[in-house]
């Protein structure tokens, strides 16, 4: 730890010390966004973004080195698919909510065809390997701005809204008859995991967003009573996953976003192990307290 | 106003998209501070009533307005308690938050201002609820969330309460508790339940309306066996009805077990 930390902030290894930063920003960002997805059980959204996003960078990589575009980067055509993708599935919910998942699955798979086959078409060596699993020691100090944007993109309107939002999670129907606009909120939320999915690319790939999401929000809620505890426990959450990740990946050479995952879902299986013990001994003193009334009513 | 009506229901019909008709030619008046059950057979089209009432659906042909306006302008005037069960049980959130979105209100900041909270922490107090408040919504039993749920309605302060299977999942002996805090709240307002079992009919309800497909209004000293039959197409419910008549009996659980089993 001691020799990773020296190298974090040592002048020799910078991209370490940007890896570092950016895992830090993000999760901040994975931690609030990945309790909405956990607890409003929207994954399968979230990863049908995710998927969609390689339609994006591809399409951002043709038109860089195709057409000469130069100024157009992978990650904003990363954006602008997430949040098409998001802003498609809104009125999919809205307007066809019975063939929501058909969509979801459509997305998901057109998004990721679309990159492959605008990759196909662009001339010269893209990394493939690392949109798609993930390279957080890629990254550049540029990167660290975008993050803090896409951050504050976020938890701005997470602390604003917050009652709004429990409310539309909690009890959609009931949040409408109140007079807020649900639909909006709703689409609010999507938006803001487009976003969430756009950061965690550079650190997990495309394929284990969904891991990054949901595992840490999940352990959260095994151990908190509240909406925003359960944020801020999963922020923390993601933070050690990401930087014990980083740690190991760097230690033992192995790539770092089969790594975070891993801890990630490891910590998940015990977590989900403990509170299954917990619960059976818990409801074991609750039934041999209980009187027969209870049972046979 | 007209009157003291505060639902009027003219000529209403209802289909989903698929043309399938659940109302047909529905007429209804409903004065201040009365109280009516919406009983009917599942599918008979009772929670299709209570979303028109509430303007989450439109009326394929008819008019519907409540308190003079459309069902939409006139929200923040009712009070809804959902069935429990239609909500995530798993989600974390304490009673007090559930019983505060009551005051959730349209607008930029979204936060609760001690007016808010003091009117929450009344409803839980006549819910009798006020110990649970720390307590998540997922660690209560069922009779316990639908009494958070009112709580919650009630702090919308309403005029008209719309409750949706109220005694669902609840112990017989807590029923007849329930009954009481109606009759109570009906002083100062006006209640609509829906319900799938005729049990509910109390004395303390002034009409039941039946729902299957059409609509027919009784009042509730006027019920009988046949009506029943009639309603349900069977008799099933009479044992209900027995239940009914036989006033002496009716506070022993064991008759009212019966009849909600029944």
């Amino acid at each position: 730890m001691g020799e990773f930390m020296m190298n974090v902030f040592g002048a020799n290894i910078p991209f370490l010390r940007y890896a570092f930063i950016i895992g830090l920003l993000a999760s901040v960002a994975f931690g609030i966004m990945g309790t909405f997805v956990v607890t409003r059980r929207i994954t399968s959204i979230a990863g049908a973004i995710a998927h969609s996003v390689l339609g994006g960078i591809g399409a951002a990589l043709f038109l860089n080195l195709n057409i000469g575009l130069t100024w157009i980067k992978p990650v904003y055509g990363a954006i602008t698919a997430a949040l098409l993708s998001a802003f498609i599935i809104w009125l999919v919910s809205i307007y066809a909510k019975q063939r929501e998942d058909t969509v979801i699955g459509a997305i998901w798979a057109i998004g990721m065809a679309t990159g492959l086959l605008f990759l196909a078409r662009t001339p010269g060596y893209v990394n493939l390997h690392s949109y798609l699993f993930g390279n957080i020691l890629l990254v550049s100090r540029n990167d660290i701005f975008i993050t803090l944007i896409l951050d504050a993109l976020i938890i701005i309107p997470a602390v604003i809204f917050y009652n709004n939002i429990l409310g539309v999670c909690f009890d959609s129907r009931f949040a409408e008859l109140r007079g807020i606009k649900t639909k909006l909120i709703f689409l609010m939320l999507l938006a803001m995991t487009a976003l969430t999915v756009v950061l965690l690319v550079d650190i997990v790939g495309i394929i284990m967003v969904i891991a990054m999401l949901t595992l840490p929000a999940a352990v959260a809620g095994h151990f908190t009573r509240r909406l925003h505890s359960m944020m801020i426990v999963s922020v923390i959450l993601s933070l050690a996953f990401t930087s014990s990740g980083l740690v190991i990946s760097f230690r033992t050479d192995l790539p770092s976003g089969p790594t975070i995952v891993i801890i990630a879902g490891f910590c998940y299986i015990v977590a989900m192990i403990f509170s299954k013990l917990r619960a059976k001994f818990s409801s074991h003193a609750v039934s041999t307290a209980a009187d027969s009334k209870e049972e046979t009513g | 106003m007209n009157d003291n009506i505060i639902i009027s229901i003219e000529n209403l019909s209802f289909a989903y998209e698929n043309g399938e008709t659940v109302l047909e030619d529905v007429n209804l008046t409903f004065r201040e501070l009365e109280s009516a059950c919406i009983v009917g057979p599942n599918g008979g089209g009772k929670s299709t009533l209570l979303y028109l009432l509430l303007g989450l659906l439109k009326p394929t042909n008819g008019k519907i307005t409540v308190f003079g306006k459309s069902p939409i302008e006139a929200r923040l005037k009712m009070g809804y308690m959902p069935q429990y069960i239609q909500l995530d049980q798993q989600f974390p959130i304490t009673v007090n938050e559930v019983v505060l979105m009551g005051r959730l209100k349209r607008g930029f900041w979204g936060r609760y201002s001690r007016e808010d909270k003091e009117i929450a922490a009344h409803s839980m107090d006549e819910m009798s609820v006020s110990h649970l408040k720390k307590r998540t919504f997922a660690e209560l039993s069922g009779g316990q969330r639908q009494r958070v749920l009112i709580a919650r309605a009630l702090t919308c302060r309403p005029d008209l309460l719309l409750l949706d299977e109220p005694t669902a999942n609840v112990d017989p002996g807590i029923q007849e508790q329930f009954y009481e805090t109606l009759y109570k709240l009906n002083k100062r307002m006006s209640i609509l339940t829906v319900s799938h079992d005729l049990g509910f009919v109390s004395e303390k309800i002034d009409s039941v309306v039946c729902v299957n497909r059409h609509v027919n209004v009784h009042p509730t000293n006027k019920l009988d066996g046949n009506m029943i039959r009639d309603i349900y197409g069977y008799d099933v419910n009479m044992i209900c009805h027995d239940y009914r008549c036989s006033e002496g009996s009716h506070t022993h659980g064991h008759t009212m077990e019966g009849c909600v089993h029944g």
